[in-house]
């Protein structure tokens, strides 16, 4: 059994002594000491996220507010699709997006989310909430390309905790009755334990549930007080990565990077139809021909037949010849099966079509599949 | 019957000129639920300190090396279809392969049970 061993300081999130407390196994990620799992261990802790409600500690991404200071949307709007290629002009209060931040050549430098505040009084405010491992380039980033009178201001202030699974709106509802009804994808103020925080309806299992933004001194509080509901665990990071891959969501440094852009990472759905046709934001040009003509190779879904996984790395064979490499891959305790993402030859995208993994010298057949690999239960309101 | 162990955290029980080969009770606990254990083929030469079998955990894939060299002459086909007996009974059941020793003299270069549980101590 090989170990690696971490040696440089590792940052910790305001929820650092209850992990510890709490038995969970803590490791090195993003530059942040953070748990991998508690004593119930991964595949127990993603079992329960999809049957009841998991929580987990994500204060290491870098939540930060984007405001003018004419509190005009429009004025703050603008100058963040300079950057990113999503509608954010059309945002309305409380809607929430998930971008990209793009280079010059329309790769992807970081994935993000991007909220209009809620709240009237902070018109002009968006949220915006990135990796941990890239905040402080994207920060850089971002200051440096906004225009006078527009300002990014870290929110280091804050701490988020993500409730999900099909019994996190229940288990919220209790402490906070108007969250209840929120969609996907939106966010407002709420009260827990008569805290302030700011809850969007969205996170990264593919499981309806809440990110939950409060101060960092009241994170223990929040954090307590949902825990002490027997249908609520916490979860690790490993789980929090089978969760995300058995939904087909991009770990960002993964499964897209500097080298590829938001068409190759079949992540069109997000730039909405005026972005696409007005263009204006980084790599625009390569990205609206990638929309016209297509790319040579695509995002797509990997289930390997039989039991052994293919990890990160293992390439991806076709009529004898490589045609592409898997990006994220491991065991999906939902399919009960090893599941992976990587890019493939666009002849090869098509689910259903045979290819091979090479895994330790060996051929392992595979099939490429559809994403997400456990269908996705966001709450889109009342039918 | 003598158990020998590395420090990485492999266990040999030897039993006349076989030895069987699993991971510790420490090792499972540290890599989390099996998904799959990635075995050699029978009669596979295999040297003291080189790739012996690779075990996959819901996060990632550990290589397990040989604590002495040998040829497999068995290997635990029940993890095929069972992988988690390698966290339940890591010391029995979980068992990876047997070992036929080349040379039994190479056992004396590992750790005894006594041995180990203070090396555990030093690391934990």
């Amino acid at each position: 059994m090989a170990e690696t061993a971490h040696s440089e300081p590792l940052l910790t999130t305001p929820l650092h002594h209850v992990h510890v407390t709490m038995g969970g196994k803590m490791v090195g990620f993003a530059g942040y000491d953070m748990p991998v799992q508690y004593p119930l261990g991964i595949l127990g802790e993603h079992n329960w996220t999809r049957e009841n409600a998991g929580l987990f500690d994500v204060s290491h991404m870098g939540q930060s507010y984007i405001v003018s200071g004419d509190g005009s949307h429009e004025t703050v709007a603008r100058a963040v699709e300079t950057m990113i290629p999503a509608d954010i002009l059309n945002l309305s209060l409380g809607q929430q997006r998930y971008s990209q931040l793009l280079n010059a050549e329309g790769g992807i430098l970081d994935d993000l989310m991007v909220t209009r505040h809620a709240d009237p009084a902070n018109a002009g405010a968006l949220i915006l909430v990135v990796n941990a491992a890239c905040k402080e380039q994207d920060y850089a980033h971002i200051a440096a390309r906004l225009p006078a009178g527009v300002v990014l201001k870290r929110r280091d202030d804050q701490a988020l905790l993500a409730l999900q699974g099909p019994k996190a709106a229940s288990v919220l509802a209790a402490h906070a009755p108007e969250v209840m009804e929120m969609p996907f994808m939106s966010a407002r103020d709420a009260l827990i334990e008569g805290v302030h925080a700011y809850v969007s309806r969205s996170g990264y299992t593919g499981e309806d549930g809440f990110e939950i933004s409060v101060k960092a001194d009241e994170a223990g509080r929040i954090w307590g007080a949902l825990l002490a509901d027997d249908r609520v665990k916490a979860i690790g990071l490993g789980a929090r990565d089978s969760l995300r891959l058995e939904a087909g969501l991009c770990l960002y440094g993964h499964d897209i990077d500097t080298t590829t852009s938001p068409v190759e990472g079949a992540l069109t759905w997000s730039i909405q139809k005026r972005r696409r046709e007005e263009g204006g934001f980084p790599g625009a040009a390569r990205i609206q021909k990638e929309l016209r003509e297509g790319t040579a190779r695509l995002r797509v879904g990997i289930r390997p037949e039989g039991r052994q996984p293919a990890r990160e790395g293992a390439e991806i064979m076709a009529g004898g010849r490589k045609i592409g490499i898997v990006t994220s891959g491991g065991f999906g305790p939902t399919v009960n099966g090893p599941v992976g993402m990587g890019y493939v030859e666009t002849a090869f995208a098509a689910p259903g079509t045979p290819v091979t993994l090479l895994v330790r010298g060996k051929e392992l057949p595979a099939q490429v599949a559809k994403l997400p690999f456990v269908p996705n239960r966001f709450y889109r309101g009342v039918k | 019957m003598t158990t020998k162990y590395t420090k990485d955290h492999e266990y040999i029980r030897v039993e006349g000129d076989v030895g069987i080969v699993g991971i510790t009770d420490y090792a499972q606990q540290q890599l989390g639920d099996v998904v799959f254990v990635d075995l050699p083929a029978k009669g596979k030469k295999v040297a003291k300190g080189a790739e012996a079998a690779v075990v996959e955990s819901v996060k990632a894939a550990s290589e397990i090396y040989a604590p002495v060299s040998g040829e497999v002459v068995e290997v635990n086909g029940a993890l095929e279809a069972a992988p988690a007996t390698v966290n339940e009974d890591s010391a029995g059941a979980g068992w990876f392969l047997k070992l036929k020793l080349a040379d039994k003299s190479e056992l004396d270069g590992l750790m005894s049970e006594a041995e180990y549980e203070a090396y555990l101590k030093t690391i934990s």
